[in-house]
């Protein structure tokens, strides 16, 4: 026998409902808590989403965030934002840091003359610094694109829940948008914790967290539909266990082929996407808890009609839920 | 049983095939890009010089030679999102229409009375008639300059709304004609933004319509945002006015219809000039840098014949009078008419040097905005950045797919090596398809190769495990490899539709960087699928004809 690295073994029995409670509090505590956490810390937003203007300086010499501060002080810019950046690309003589000016009230834009004055304050500092981006967005603009992402994110859960709804049943569908928005509020969370720049590909990011995490749990749900088919007695809940345990070496694996990727391009992608992928890294990670201890749960509270095998032709309700699972194979 | 037909095998074989050839020309991206740069140049000017012969052939023409755009994150360059000051067209419009109507009305002195143009907001014209009693002669007058609109939904429409009110007679633009005026605004700011952009001939710029009224421009290679704003001038607008005076104040009162425009050479020094120029930009064929006849930079000009005349008129009736060229409201010079200038051309002269005047003929040469532009957004990418973003992403790639390789081979033994084959393949016709459609590829959109390498070996995955669970029950290997695929196709259709309904929410609301993430991820879903589906499957019949294994290990 050849030799097979198994994440999983072969055969698990584990019982996914035993900790239930408490995987499902903690589960509700984080929701709660990431709420709680961006009203209170607020999230990091970039220019994208409060306007403003940023500029990446690059220096033969250290990045001095002291000195810098103190030669823009007299601009009088409002707020101003000035971060080291550390990336194990970086060469040795790469020093880099990131300026966020707030936008200037009234212009649409940032003038030119502000862009000019703020360059060549930092080059008094040093004069080797030299600027690979400058960007700055209006508060019109940004006032926009917030509203965009909001649709964005709702769009997408409204979509994938009539998608499953179609699919399966209303109740997967609920499982589903639980599942969905418990990922993305926990994400959030996070960003508001550690005060992660926030700004549109995060949004993708969530957006793409969203499309895996349903993907993983309608892996399980198709299981469990073929399940239900199978041992039409069989209790929900022990069907539930069974599905996962049967899905969980495929969703152990492929979450893991998508990991290993995903890190590759965290540590070796350098420091301008980095912010994305790690949005997209930590969404997997909890998108693959979701759909084992979240969507399931919810499905097992609000219970799926199981006598779609006699039919009661005098009842709609009956007939409608019957059509899922038509055409399925019975074994 | 296990078996696929020849001519499907033929065709899964020759969409990969098609898919190495026409991701090939990326492999070799500086060479094919100065191979097509060379043959649109030769095409477009017919000279074929030895060097551009040797760019054209240093790749095959036979080959394909689509290749992936960069983005302006990855190539740097300058972004900007600028809103057209449409409104201020009403104001022309308004201020175009008054010498007509005053002239209109003038003949019909003896009815109306005398009639004079009263201050109003801006965008509407309002018109004091002497003989309150005779409005509806009035309004009848100027409803002859109205015309019908011709619109999808504002049939019947008249182009201006007339409203008469006491001795005032109010006009301004209908709601039907506004939406023309503003659709007609964008599309000449469009053309000239676009035009202004070609002169400095720089490589595939983005110029296009967004929304209703705003422009977004993405030229690469362009060293800043500034710069881009300097070319296409915010309000680099030619007029040449008739002058009235000059005076030393800024803050001096001009009479209605008058405006007041400093000198750009003479500080202090400030004309007070005809609102309604003579000739507009708009007239304008050529523009050159030249030098005057003391030997200084000066742009040399010429009208078509509309412009000719107005200016030969104008310079006839008035000679010994100043007048101004006015570009964005300075006065470049105010020169006193000697004679008559029928010829149509002239001489613009002044403190500025060889680069200004080559600026400014540009400028000139490119015509005027209709309105000016204000700058919602605007982005500048270094080239050095972009460059480190496309080298920090191979390396991640590459590590990334050798990671998920070996996770793979060590995984599922000889099914992994299949599944690493239809990877491959995968990333080829990932590549060809963005190749051929020119899609264009931003630094999102190497993290969604990225994601796809990791993710599309799932369906990969979903089906070995389905062979390893029907192992254990079915009747030998073929049938177990048969149940797999039927059983993980459910599966797997559901868990890739939803992706690609987020893909396309991500396209249709997403911009820019956005964009090019969700077209990655939408061709990442569809070539995963197809390679996870036929390829593999092909490979594992094909080695499962020939080995023909008692049993197999998945």
């Amino acid at each position: 026998m050849a030799f097979r690295l198994k994440l999983v073994p072969d055969e698990t029995r584990i019982d996914f409902f035993r900790w239930q409670f408490l995987t499902f509090g903690i589960s509700t505590i984080l929701m709660v808590a990431s709420v709680m956490v961006v009203f209170l810390n607020g999230l990091n937003f970039g220019i994208d989403f409060r306007g403003g203007t940023t500029i990446r300086t690059e220096s033969v010499q250290p990045v001095d965030v002291g000195a810098y501060r103190q030669t823009l002080e007299p601009l009088n810019l409002g707020d101003v934002a000035i971060t080291e950046v550390f990336d194990p690309t970086f060469g040795p003589e790469q020093n880099v840091a990131q300026v966020r000016i707030s936008a200037q009230d009234g212009a649409e834009a940032v003038t030119p003359e502000t862009i000019a004055a703020v360059e060549s304050a930092l080059q008094q500092v040093d004069p080797s610094i030299t600027f690979p981006s400058v960007e700055s967005v209006g508060p019109k603009v940004s006032g926009e694109l917030v509203q965009t992402a909001i649709y964005a994110v709702l769009a997408s859960l409204v979509a994938i829940s009539i998608y499953i709804w179609l699919r399966f049943e209303w109740q997967f569908a609920m499982g589903a948008i639980v599942s969905l928005v418990h990922d993305v509020l926990i994400t959030m969370g996070v960003f508001a914790l550690f005060q992660i720049r926030f700004d549109l590909t995060t949004i993708a990011a969530l957006l793409t967290i969203v499309g895996y995490s349903i993907n993983d749990t309608v892996v399980v749900f198709d299981r469990l539909r073929e399940n239900l088919i199978k041992y039409k007695t069989r209790a929900l809940r022990d069907l539930m266990n069974l599905s996962v345990n049967e899905t969980l070496s495929r969703t152990v694996m492929t979450s893991g082929t998508t990991l290993v990727a995903l890190i590759a391009l965290l540590v070796l992608g350098g420091d301008v996407i980095r912010g994305f992928v790690f949005a997209i890294t930590f969404g997997i990670l909890i998108g693959t808890y979701s759909s084992i201890y979240v969507a399931k749960n919810v499905v097992l509270w609000l219970g799926v009609r199981r006598d779609w095998g006699k039919p009661d032709p005098k009842d709609p309700k009956t007939r409608r839920n019957v059509s899922p699972f038509e055409g399925a194979e019975e074994v | 049983m296990l078996q696929i037909d020849r001519w499907k095998r033929i065709l899964i074989i020759g969409i990969c095939l098609l898919g190495l050839l026409y991701a090939l020309p990326n492999a070799f991206y500086s060479r094919v890009e100065a191979h097509n740069d060379a043959v649109a140049q030769i095409e477009a000017t017919g000279v074929e010089t030895p060097e551009l012969a040797a760019a054209r052939d240093g790749w095959p023409s036979w080959m394909p030679s689509s290749l992936i755009n960069l983005g302006l994150d990855l190539r740097g360059g300058a972004h900007l999102l600028g809103e057209v000051q449409v409104d201020q067209v009403y104001k022309a419009r308004m201020d175009s229409l008054w010498p007509e109507l005053r002239r209109a009305l003038a003949d019909e002195r003896e009815t109306v009375g005398a009639i004079r143009r009263v201050p109003s907001p801006e965008g509407t014209l309002a018109i004091e008639i002497g003989n309150p009693d005779q409005m509806a002669r009035a309004v009848e007058i100027v409803r002859g300059f109205s015309t019908p609109v011709t619109t999808l939904t504002g049939a019947g429409q008249q182009s201006l709304v007339i409203q008469p009110q006491g001795a005032t007679l109010t006009i301004q633009l209908s709601d039907a004609e506004k939406a023309v005026t503003d659709d007609r605004t964008i599309q000449q700011s469009l053309e000239i933004v676009r035009r202004r952009v070609d002169e400095v001939g720089t490589r595939e710029p983005t110029i296009m319509r967004q929304g209703e009224d705003r422009i977004l421009i993405q030229v690469p290679g362009i060293g800043s945002a500034s710069e881009l704003k300097d070319l296409i001038g915010t309000t680099a607008q030619l007029t040449f006015n008739p002058v009235v005076g000059s005076t030393g104040d800024a803050d001096a009162q001009p009479g209605l219809g008058q405006t007041v425009a400093p000198s750009v050479d003479q500080e202090g020094l400030f004309y007070i000039l005809e609102d309604s120029p003579v000739v507009t930009g708009e007239d304008l064929v050529d523009a050159m840098p030249a030098t005057d006849e003391n030997g200084l930079p000066s742009v040399n000009f010429r009208f078509n014949p509309t412009g000719a005349r107005a200016f030969g008129a104008y310079t006839s009736a008035n000679i010994g009078q100043p007048f101004a060229i006015v570009l964005d409201n300075e006065v470049i010079s105010a020169p006193v008419i000697r004679s008559a200038i029928t010829t149509g051309s002239g001489q613009i002269s002044g403190s500025m040097d060889f680069e200004q005047a080559n600026r400014l003929a540009v400028l000139l040469r490119a015509g005027a905005l209709p309105a000016e532009m204000t700058f919602l957004e605007e982005r500048t990418i270094g080239p050095e950045l972009g460059q480190d973003s496309v080298d920090a992403g191979k390396v991640a790639a590459a590590v990334g797919f050798a990671a998920v390789v070996a996770l793979m081979i060590l995984s599922y033994g000889r099914f992994g090596v299949f599944a690493t084959v239809a990877l491959a393949f995968n990333m080829l016709l990932l590549f060809a398809v963005l190749s051929v459609i020119g899609a264009t590829l931003t630094l999102p959109g190497i993290a969604g190769i990225v994601l796809t390498i990791g993710m599309a070996v799932d369906a990969n995955v979903l089906v070995f495990e389905r062979i390893r669970e029907e192992l254990k029950t079915a009747r030998g290997p073929a049938r177990a490899i048969e149940l797999g695929y039927e059983k993980a196709m459910s599966a797997i259709v559901d868990a890739n539709i939803t992706t690609l309904i987020i893909a396309a929410i991500l396209f249709v609301l997403g911009s820019g960087p956005v964009k090019g993430f969700a077209v990655t991820l939408t061709i990442g879903i569809v070539t995963s699928v197809f390679t996870a589906l036929f390829l593999t499957r092909l490979i594992t019949i094909m080695w499962f004809e020939r080995a023909r294994p008692k049993e197999i290990e998945v």
